[in-house]
């Protein structure tokens, strides 16, 4: 069978998988809508908080991007997973005490305050749609390629699957979805990680084979091969970092932070039963996401790895089929520029003219093709991607309907509205937005890519320290909280808009401030967040008795007998 | 002893759980994968220089770890001050 015939029955098979299971699990009220009933045992939301995090994003680019960054690539790796230890400790047991079902629910209920929650709805709201519409690209990215679709129909296609589950479902519908997407996803990462791993090295595990040496026969560890190749290439040597340490420090901070202050991952903690669940929940998920986070970074050094040794000076009219394949979808190209028909892939410190550019978001998708694998594990790999893509989505899409439907409607606008009336706002507000959502996939607004540092900059400067201050100090009040978080949006948003709207030309290391990168100055949000709201409640009054008696409440599981 | 004294040692206990486990979490991420990265390097594991494993490998198996002790820890401290959930009916 061809690669796309297999590609065909691979994403046939899973969509009947998800289709199936959002039938067996449609959700009857506002709880199973919301926080699927609260009834989701932790292994299983450890799973489904996984498959909801790991988006197009974690499954597609992040590995092609450490192939190009080398170690600079860890800032992702550490960031990205960092942040679960931050939300394990300080926040999901005690939002998950809190109960109820979002975060602006939190916020608006701690801090009093219906201001507070608007602000904190803006930003869920927000955030939510900067990171589904590049789902939504992704999923038609993956169809085109593989299906032979447009671009435009692989969205739909997309829409119409996301739309099905998570208006039928809801939270409960998106949970067993998301358990059956992260077995997709994640057997589709490992199996072409450890086929190419044996390939290379001779180990099957790949976290132990990137740090092997290589099978043929030469004893050279593969990591010193990269580095050496690299070198001869004039590539900077691959175990080297680019970026300033304090650059790296920073926007690892911020990733860290982001990904604990971003509604789609805390609400996740609000579907298990107890507290202690929350705890475990986030440790399960952690471990889940850790395992394809391992081998990302052993993926990068062996696609890396084979990247240079297969197109490195090789004669372009004998180019493998891959090559040509992606040609033409314009993702790679070569410029024959001194005319002698071979392929010259060279970095800046060579003195030989480079002739390839290759968008890194192909690295993984390519992957088992650059390395020869059988078509049926290529097809494996759409069908990951798909997964990843689709359940980010459907968490995301969640989020915004619940923080329209339940936070603006229901508390700021009609509190009178009755359940029934409250499910049906909701649903219907998951249709819009995946309609919107797919709309944003078709017609991508260009700043896709650079709004996702605001995302994580956002939800850093914003959520996470207004919550933390929530949990860990009783004196905090609504002035404080709300003024932090506007210091710390507007300080992050402004910093962001200048290096990447006002004067993108500008956005280079001499004119940072400090040298943070725009990527990184969510850290520096968080801490103004934190530095003026502890100003500010410190010269007002401090907060209701009732406030205090709440906050000693939620910090312990249940009240002593 | 008063409810209001066990809450006050039980959220202590929990205070300095989380800022033992969370000094881990920073010494093994920000400190050995970015701070002290290139004097580490001098030191190899096999193929991997060690500030680079810390960086892409170690630093989040020390993160799982992490997690699963906390809860250990708190499932022990929860029972000790009788404030765990498992023993209610449901």
């Amino acid at each position: 069978m061809s690669v796309q015939a297999w590609t065909f029955v691979m994403v046939a098979l899973s969509f009947a998988l998800y289709v199936g299971v959002a039938i067996w699990s449609r959700a009857k009220s506002t709880g199973d809508f919301y926080v699927a009933g609260a009834q989701v045992p932790p292994l299983v939301n450890g799973m489904a908080t996984a498959a909801g995090w790991m988006s197009a994003a974690s499954f597609i680019s992040m590995a092609g991007l450490i192939a190009f960054m080398g170690r600079d690539g860890s800032v992702y790796l550490m960031g990205w997973t960092g942040g679960y230890v931050l939300l394990a400790l300080l926040l999901a047991p005690y939002l998950r005490k809190f109960g109820k079902y979002t975060v602006p629910d939190f916020v608006g209920d701690r801090y009093y305050s219906q201001v507070a929650r608007v602000v904190a709805v803006i930003c869920a709201v927000f955030v939510s749609f900067t990171y589904v519409a590049g789902q939504m690209r992704g999923v038609g990215i993956v169809f085109s390629r593989f299906l032979g679709v447009s671009i435009d129909a692989g969205v739909v296609i997309g829409m119409g699957i996301v739309f099905f589950y998570a208006v039928l479902g809801g939270m409960k519908g998106i949970t067993y979805t998301q358990v059956a997407q992260y077995c997709v996803l994640i057997f589709a990462f490992l199996v072409p990680a450890i086929f190419i791993s044996l390939l290379l090295t001779g180990n099957p595990v790949p976290q132990l084979g990137f740090g092997s040496t290589l099978a043929d026969g030469s004893g050279v560890y593969l990591l010193d091969r990269l580095d050496g190749l690299g070198q001869e290439l004039g590539f900077s040597r691959y175990t080297d970092g680019q970026k300033s340490t304090l650059d790296v420090f920073f926007i690892t901070a911020a990733l860290m932070v982001g990904t604990a202050g971003l509604p789609h991952v805390i609400v996740r903690f609000y579907t298990v039963p107890k507290v202690w669940q929350a705890r475990s929940s986030a440790g399960w998920a952690l471990l889940f996401i850790a395992l394809l986070y391992t081998t990302a970074p052993a993926v990068a050094a062996f696609a890396r790895a084979n990247l240079l040794t297969t197109v490195s000076d090789a004669v372009y009219d004998d180019v493998p089929e891959w090559f040509s394949n992606w040609e033409a979808t314009g993702l790679i190209a070569f410029d024959d520029k001194n005319g002698d028909g071979r392929i010259q892939y060279t970095g800046p410190a060579s003195p030989i003219e480079n002739e390839l550019t290759i968008d890194r978001d192909i690295m993984v998708l390519a992957n088992p093709e650059i390395a020869r694998l059988p078509a049926w594990i290529t097809g494996l790999v759409a069908a990951g991607g798909l997964a990843a893509a689709l359940s980010t989505a459907a968490g995301l899409l969640l989020v915004i309907a619940t923080s329209v439907a339940h936070d603006l409607f229901k508390i700021s606008f009609r509190s009178t509205m009755s359940e029934k009336s409250e499910l049906r706002v909701a649903r219907i507000t998951v249709g819009v937005a995946v309609v919107i959502s797919g709309y944003l996939g078709i017609n991508p607004p260009g700043f896709v890519g650079e709004v996702v540092a605001l995302a994580f900059g956002l939800a850093a400067a914003s959520f996470f320290p207004a919550i933390l201050l929530g949990i860990f100090t009783k004196r905090m009040n609504s002035y404080g909280a709300v003024s932090g978080m506007v210091a710390g949006i507007t300080f992050t948003s402004i910093y962001i808009a200048y290096f990447k709207f006002i004067h993108p030309e500008l956005n280079t290391a001499e004119h940072w401030w400090m040298g943070i990168s725009p990527e990184g100055i969510g850290t520096l949000g968080m801490l103004l967040n934190f530095a003026v709201a502890a100003v500010v409640a410190a010269v007002t009054a401090p907060p209701p008795l009732a406030i205090q008696q709440f906050v000693e409440e939620i910090r312990v599981p249940r009240q002593s007998s | 002893m008063p409810p209001s004294l066990d809450k006050q040692a039980y959220w202590r206990q929990n205070l300095v759980y989380l800022g033992t486990l969370l000094a881990i979490w920073a010494l093994v991420s920000f400190g050995f994968g970015i701070v002290w990265v290139e004097p580490l390097n001098r030191i190899r594991l096999g193929g991997f220089k060690l500030g680079f494993w810390f960086a892409q490998q170690g630093s989040m198996y020390v993160f799982v770890v992490l997690i699963f002790v906390y809860v250990f820890l708190m499932n022990r401290l929860d029972r000790k001050y009788e404030v765990d959930e498992r023993e209610e009916s449901r």
